[in-house]
């Protein structure tokens, strides 16, 4: 069974006739050519496949795409700027806050959602506000210090 | 891909519930994050989901007269940042802070997690605590239900044909007098499922008796529970070591604990024992403040 969709993806409108069992992940991957979101465990536990739905952060793999409907999804390719790095993705880079970069897209956009929720997070709150995402290269302390370290910089 | 062989997303409850009486397989989705692992596991053939996704009505959270009212749309983030939930029953927001990760937080929803009938359900011994009531719409119309009532036996719920949780309602009480607390036990602080909830509702007299006490167990029996007989023991007695003591002795009787990989039964009964003091005392000293 099929049903047409209406949503915004990066800022541009998309209309899409989805599988009603299609997972918003695939639509992503397989239909739009956007690869920065990546397939993980699909059982909504390692945080891979997060993206941003109308601003929170959501595992796409266990999210229906016709849910997608009406709503505004920001993946990886939306948060980049088209030169260039944002401020948190340069953190990431700076403090060695990647290493094999399949955790990094979800990272990045639980971050930036995280951020906007508050500003000035203590070291707790990060660490409880990325708890959805894991990352099995870092040992997380340089994702952390990267995350802090872009919200120094914007309060100041 | 999830095998679905047909979607629906009726606009209100009636038009569910019709639907429902016409096709009682299909499945009720909200937010999926619990159904949708289920179906990537035992591919069913004719799987026709029914999403509540459209009906308007289920998504508010609002107080009305001596009730709160939460609709069972309403996500566990919608749970955390609401300051009605805060000020009324913390203890839901504590349940809800203990719920998985922000993005599981952001989809799932507090119906999803009492009717999959999961005896791990953070939001259970809260709600068993706050001796909420159930609104759920059905082919009669509404019926009101004790939440005590609705857990029928292991992933079992009393919902009957066609029926759908519409709202969870919760009595408000004097903050001077009464006080509630959620523990979650795990090995992990966040993204770990229970191995055991105790949710204590503590109200004092003026002679710093116990007046009233609700003590709500998850993970430590077939189904979320209360402790009744280490209820009834605690009224009228003031809060001393030794009634906390006999309070969690009596509870861990009551509990019937399973093993399983997460933990032994002989570990949750420890727990039961222990948790079920710990709730009483920091809901007891919550009171008035």
């Amino acid at each position: 069974m099929n049903r047409d969709i209406k949503c915004i993806v990066n800022g541009r409108e998309r209309v899409l006739c989805v599988n009603v069992g299609e997972t918003l992940l695939e639509v992503i991957r397989d239909r739009l050519n956007l690869k920065g979101t990546k397939k993980g465990c699909e059982a909504g536990e390692c945080g891979a496949c997060t993206v941003l739905v109308d601003g929170r952060p959501v595992d796409s793999c266990i999210f229906l795409a016709v849910w997608a409907d009406g709503r505004e999804i920001t993946t990886i390719e939306g948060h980049t700027p088209a030169e260039g790095l944002t401020d948190l993705q340069q953190n990431f880079v700076d403090e060695g806050a990647t290493q094999c970069g399949f955790c990094t897209p979800g990272m990045i956009l639980t971050a930036q959602a995280l951020l906007e929720d508050n500003a000035n997070p203590t070291e707790q709150e990060i660490r409880y506000g990325m708890a959805g995402n894991f990352c099995r290269c870092t040992g997380y302390q340089a994702i952390i210090k990267a995350i802090e370290k872009t919200a120094t910089n914007r309060v100041k | 891909m999830y095998t679905v062989d047909y979607y629906m997303e009726p606009s209100s409850l009636d038009e569910a519930v019709q639907y429902l009486q016409k096709q009682p397989h299909a499945k009720v989705i909200a937010g999926g994050t619990d159904l949708l692992l289920r179906m990537a596991k035992n591919k069913n053939d004719n799987m026709t989901l029914l999403s509540l996704k459209k009906i308007s009505g289920l998504t508010g959270i609002h107080q009305e007269g001596e009730s709160l009212f939460i609709g069972s749309l309403v996500t566990f983030h919608d749970l955390q940042t609401s300051s009605l939930v805060k000020e009324i029953c913390d203890v839901l927001k504590t349940a809800a802070d203990y719920v998985a990760g922000p993005q599981i937080r952001n989809v799932a929803t507090i119906g999803g997690n009492l009717c999959n009938g999961a005896p791990s359900a953070d939001s259970a011994p809260a709600l068993l605590a706050l001796d909420a009531r159930l609104h759920i719409y059905g082919p009669q119309g509404l019926r009101i239900a004790s939440i005590e009532d609705f857990y029928l036996g292991p992933k079992k719920v009393d919902l009957q044909s066609a029926e759908i949780l519409q709202a969870i309602e919760i009595p408000i009480t004097d903050s001077s007098r009464c006080n509630t607390h959620y523990i979650k036990y795990s090995v992990r602080k966040t993204m770990d499922i229970s191995m055991l909830g105790c949710a204590a509702f503590v109200c004092m007299d003026q002679d710093e008796q116990i007046e009233k006490i609700r003590i709500a167990l998850g993970t430590a029996a077939p189904t979320p529970m209360r402790c009744k007989a280490a209820e009834n023991f605690a009224i009228g007695k003031k809060l001393s070591s030794n009634v906390l003591y006999d309070i969690g002795e009596l509870a861990a009787k009551e509990a019937k604990p399973r093993t399983s990989w997460r933990a032994s039964e002989e570990l949750r009964t420890y727990l039961v024992r222990e948790l079920s003091q710990r709730a009483i005392r920091v809901a007891a000293y919550k009171i008035g403040r």
